[in-house]
């Protein structure tokens, strides 16, 4: 393809998926709450309110500690499980894999409806920490992935070299492995913690009467009209999106995570 | 590599914590679902033990058909055209210089992690008659007053293209990076245009992972909740909106349990036409 096609392709993608969030951004600086746009003077006034209205706050801190301890949990099912299964011959390992990947693969909507019958059953309703455990569920998919990709990229000379010294099973793991699998841990944990914060319907069918966190937050609001605050809301997920992708960029191998052939990356 | 062992009692301990988690919280969910989808509904929203299959039957009823046939048709639809775009974008993106490659691959999962209610918010400002594309247009004199273009059939399809968009370059990313550069190369040598390249070497090369692409994405789009409901009227409704209306506001758990196994039965059969292609292609790579 010719160069003039490749930039404007390129181009084209880039717009796509910056404009929506361009509007919103100017959007959320607008002076007066009725969403002009072009906007007819600025201020900071709806950044403002999502510290200073306790709603608002409230759905923010929910949000928060949802993703933070769901992530968590997800890294505490997904190291194991990538652990033994790539490190040991066990039986039924595909169907272990499977079982850990499943839950994301399949629409949410059914990992929802399936928590939501479950808690009903138990009687244990519209609790935030069906949130967490549903989420984690859900997301664990990630850090397997991310840890079961850093087990295949390890030298296996490493943990047989610290055996040889006569470190037993649980002192190679402790001292060799482990630390070597802790970048892959934080890209799962970092990825897991975002998507969390923007899940809606888990969370929804799950306790979404009760534990109102920030998307059902910001989709309760809508039904009442756009705000300014709604738009600020969105800028700020917007930047700790693309600051935690960032990290990743930096701190992490992205290219890697995401597949790309090593030896390619070595060209480049 | 050295012959991988057994787990001792150790390594079968460790295993206990995730086989437990996923077992009770995700395997017995399930299982539930699928035995509440045979529940018979009594009146005021309960339902009780039973072995029916009422909800199974309504399911051959006009609404539920009308909403899978309308579900299915637009998020083939999205597919289709996320693939188009996605796919000649991820092979320029993959022969990019290191850092425009990065930049944008941060963009792409910026775009895949936003929440769905924001990316149906956005669009519908930019969508809408207030503050969106139509308003710029006046200001620009092309247009005489402002439009809205959403509610509609078009602004759901475009909002499902924009979720799907980021998901379908991930997926495709992996196949496209490891493509041989000599392939191309070669191609180049003997005289191929870049274009020639494109559409005979790489395209034709590539139809496994287009195919499994364009059906991941319609998966992921069957997903698609608030898209649909934010940005579409009740008739362009996806099945993944009618599930959550029945199980919550119209308090029919069983029926939203059937239509629930009806779309696992629809997601693993793709997913796994998927897989048994790739591992096909893989045996002849």
């Amino acid at each position: 393809m010719t160069r003039a096609t490749r930039w404007a392709l390129t181009a084209l993608v880039t717009g796509f998926l910056v404009s929506p969030l361009l509007v919103v951004a100017v959007v959320s600086f607008n002076e007066n709450r009725y969403m002009d746009f072009p906007p007819e003077g600025l201020s900071g006034t709806w950044y403002a309110q999502l510290v200073t209205d306790p709603s608002w706050r409230a759905a923010i801190e929910r949000s928060l500690i949802i993703a933070a301890t769901s992530a968590a949990l997800a890294v505490a099912i997904a190291l194991p499980l990538a652990y033994v299964l790539r490190n040991y011959r066990v039986r039924l390992a595909p169907i272990l894999y499977a079982l850990g990947v499943l839950p994301f693969m399949l629409p949410p909507i059914i990992s929802a409806l399936g928590a939501q019958v479950f808690w009903n059953s138990t009687g244990h309703i519209g609790r935030m920490e069906n949130v967490i455990v549903a989420h984690a569920i859900f997301f664990s998919t990630l850090p397997l992935i991310t840890v079961s990709l850093a087990m295949e990229a390890l030298d296996p000379s490493l943990p047989e070299a610290a055996q040889t010294l006569g470190a037993g099973p649980r002192t190679t793991f402790r001292t060799i492995t482990l630390p070597l699998l802790v970048p892959s841990m934080i890209t799962g944990y970092a990825a897991a913690f975002v998507l969390s914060l923007n899940e809606y319907i888990i969370a929804f069918l799950v306790a979404g009467f009760s534990v109102e966190t920030l998307p059902i937050k910001i989709f309760n609001s809508l039904r009442y009209g756009f705000t300014p605050t709604i738009a600020a809301v969105t800028v700020v997920f917007i930047l700790i999106a693309a600051t935690v992708f960032s990290l990743f960029a930096i701190f992490g191998n992205l290219l890697r995570f995401l597949g790309a052939d090593p030896a390619v990356l070595e060209q480049q | 590599m050295t012959e991988r062992q057994r787990p001792g009692r150790g390594g079968y301990a460790v295993l206990a914590f995730p086989v437990i988690m996923l077992g009770v919280f995700f395997l017995v969910p399930f299982l539930i679902m699928a035995a509440t989808s045979f529940y018979e509904r009594i009146s005021g929203g309960f339902y009780e033990e039973a072995f029916v299959f009422d909800s199974y039957r309504r399911m051959f009823g006009r609404v539920f058909l009308e909403r899978a046939a309308f579900s299915i048709g637009i998020c083939l639809l999205a597919g289709a055209v996320c693939i188009a775009v996605a796919f000649p974008f991820t092979y320029f993106l993959t022969r990019m210089r290191r850092r425009p490659h990065v930049a944008l691959l941060i963009l792409v999962l910026s775009a895949l992690s936003l929440s769905e209610v924001i990316v149906g918010f956005s669009w519908s400002v930019l969508l809408g008659r207030a503050s969106g594309i139509s308003n710029i247009l006046v200001a620009l004199g092309l247009m005489d007053e402002p439009q809205a273009y959403q509610p509609g059939f078009w602004a759901v399809l475009l909002g499902l293209c924009y979720i799907a968009f980021p998901y379908c370059v991930l997926t495709i990313y992996p196949a496209l990076s490891r493509l041989d550069r000599e392939v191309t190369e070669a191609a180049q040598t003997l005289g191929a245009s870049p274009r020639r390249t494109f559409w005979t070497v790489v395209v034709p090369i590539m139809r496994p992972t287009i195919m499994a692409g364009f059906l991941l994405v319609f998966v992921f789009t069957l997903g698609s909740y608030l898209i649909a409901s934010i940005l579409g009227r009740p008739e362009h409704w996806t099945l993944s909106v009618f599930i959550s209306d029945q199980a919550s506001f119209n308090a029919n758990v069983p029926f939203a349990s059937a239509m629930a196994m009806f779309l696992t039965v629809l997601s693993l059969a793709v997913v796994g036409i998927v897989s048994v292609v790739e591992s096909r292609t893989r045996r002849v790579a």
